[in-house]
């Protein structure tokens, strides 16, 4: 089954995307013929079993790897590299190790032109946003994993993405990290809405974050189901443990685990 | 780069914030240093007592001190230290450039790799006949061999250094705009320094050594040409002088590195 949507103002089109890589003299398809639309200001999870394709999916969109066939469209223009309207986090934080927090905030900054004061400023202000401001000069050798990851996400946004790209961004914390910056991510995002396209191979976490839950399949990667998940904004505990959630994560649970291809 | 479990953020900040505790353990490995080097200098003096052709330390301590006052070690140490240094710094500041030449473009890599593969299995005390015959026998062969020894030495780490960086921090600084230049100047060099740093201490070695086995070549001046001249006459307590300055100079000025290396690379995650 392939499902795909089209929609009329989409802020990102995947058009039959197609990404083979050369194992060996073997041809291996990374990603068969994906087709999907994501919605201005949308929170889309992907989620799927390894070897799906879903960093593939993720470097296309980020600009950081070409489809061998098909494209991606970024408000109606083909990607052909990273823009400044995409920010990406990395699942391994990808922090530079030798800069502060503070620097490693800036970088992005600094690469945009803006002096010395404004860079501070605008650093500042998401470095409070993630909750680091004490660790402001610390290096990131200095942090824990979740502190590491919620500087990469001040990193991201400090340069205004309106997509943020997200690789598993989560994937490497322990279970109550994670829970409290899935939290603290919804809680900015329903302030500043952004579109977000999620990776992720947690199939709570990809419920509990999205509208919609798009679940891929391996070999060839393709889009096997899209989940709506129509439960309201803010998302709580109580909805965590409600018998529509637990649904909506069997639902996902079974496409992820039983595909039948 | 490897995700850092909690356990081992607790356990670095647990070395980090122990100072008190980190003393007295360092102090003995202070004492058990000075033990060693005392038992050591007895141990010398009894087979010098023993009839063995060895100068006691009190003899070679007064030589030294001989030497030091008519300026003769000063004067040796200055020549040697000269050659040592001007060689080091053309080889380094050739290598760094040529090593990220090597590492971040195929092309380049594929031109120089195979000169430098070949040329870095010959040591570069194979090189001082050639050295002597094309260059004469002032100073530009001894330089040419410490350059050698430095540059390959240099090299082959900061090419590996760029070669091995984390992809992911170069795609870090691509998504969020950063040009070719940009990734070059701010995220591929600084990645590299720890590599640098770790050839500079190679280089430093290698130059060092070859240093002084030029010198016992052909010089007019140097630690390595007054070793060679007491050989001539016999002069044990010189030759144990110009062995011991040696050795201090070099310990000293790899000290130098090491600590530039604890200052400029204190980001780096100690696993």
């Amino acid at each position: 089954m392939t499902a795909t949507t089209q929609l009329a103002d989409a802020r990102i089109s995947v058009r039959h995307v197609r990404k083979t890589f050369d194992l060996k003299g073997e041809e291996f398809v990374a990603l068969g013929d994906v087709s999907l639309d994501v919605a201005d200001n949308e929170f889309v999870t992907v989620v799927g079993p390894s070897g799906c394709g879903k960093s593939t999916l993720m470097n296309i969109l980020a600009g950081l790897d070409m489809p061998s066939s098909g494209e991606a469209l970024v408000d109606g223009d083909a990607v052909t590299g990273p823009g400044p309207e995409r920010g990406v986090i990395f699942q391994q934080y990808a922090l530079f190790p030798w800069l502060t927090v503070r620097k490693n905030v800036e970088f992005g900054l600094k690469t945009a032109g803006l002096n010395a004061k404004d860079r501070r400023e605008k650093a500042e202000h998401f470095i409070d946003m993630v909750g680091l401001g004490q660790f402001a000069d610390a290096l990131p050798k200095m942090l824990s994993g979740g502190m590491k990851q919620r500087c990469a996400i001040a990193r991201a946004y400090a340069v205004n993405p309106s997509i943020l790209l997200m690789d598993e961004p989560f994937g490497a914390l322990d279970a109550l990290t994670r829970v409290k910056l899935q939290e603290q991510l919804l809680d900015t995002w329903s302030r500043d809405k952004r579109t977000v396209v999620f990776i992720t191979h947690d199939v709570d976490e990809a419920v509990y974050l999205a509208n919609r839950v798009v679940v891929m399949a391996a070999r060839p990667g393709r889009i096997f189901e899209i989940v709506d998940v129509d439960l309201p904004y803010p998302r709580t505990e109580e909805m965590r443990l409600s018998p529509e959630f637990a649904a909506l994560r069997n639902r996902v649970w079974n496409a992820v685990y039983h595909q039948n291809p | 780069m490897v995700a850092v479990t909690d356990a081992t953020v607790r356990q670095t900040a647990a070395q980090r914030s122990t100072p008190q505790k980190g003393r007295s353990p360092r102090r003995r490995m202070l004492v058990l240093n000075l033990v060693s080097v005392a038992i050591g200098i007895l141990l010398w003096w009894a087979l010098s007592a023993s009839g063995l052709r060895l100068p006691s330390p009190a003899e070679v301590a007064v030589r030294g001190w001989e030497l030091l006052v008519d300026g003769t070690l000063l004067s040796d140490t200055a020549a040697s230290l000269t050659r040592v240094l001007i060689g080091f710094a053309l080889g380094t500041l050739v290598a760094i450039p040529v090593g990220f030449l090597m590492g971040w473009y195929a092309w380049a890599r594929g031109l120089i790799e195979p000169w430098v593969q070949f040329f870095r299995t010959i040591p570069p005390l194979a090189m001082i006949p050639l050295a002597l015959v094309l260059l004469g026998i002032g100073e530009e062969p001894k330089i040419f061999v410490i350059f050698l020894a430095a540059f390959f030495a240099c090299v082959i780490s900061t090419f590996q250094g760029v070669v091995n960086m984390d992809r992911t921090l170069i795609n870090a600084a691509r998504v969020l705009g950063t040009k070719d230049a940009g990734i070059f100047l701010r995220v591929v060099v600084p990645a590299s320094v720890p590599f640098i740093l770790v050839g500079m201490r190679v280089g430093l070695g290698a130059a060092w050594a070859t240093l002084v086995a030029a010198e016992l070549i052909a010089a007019q001046a140097g630690l390595g040409y007054r070793m060679q001249n007491a050989q001539l006459y016999y002069d044990l307590p010189t030759i144990f002088v110009g062995l011991i300055t040696i050795g201090i100079l070099g310990l000293l000025m790899d000290r130098v590195l090491l600590f530039a290396e604890h200052k400029l690379t204190g980001w780096q995650e100690r696993r």
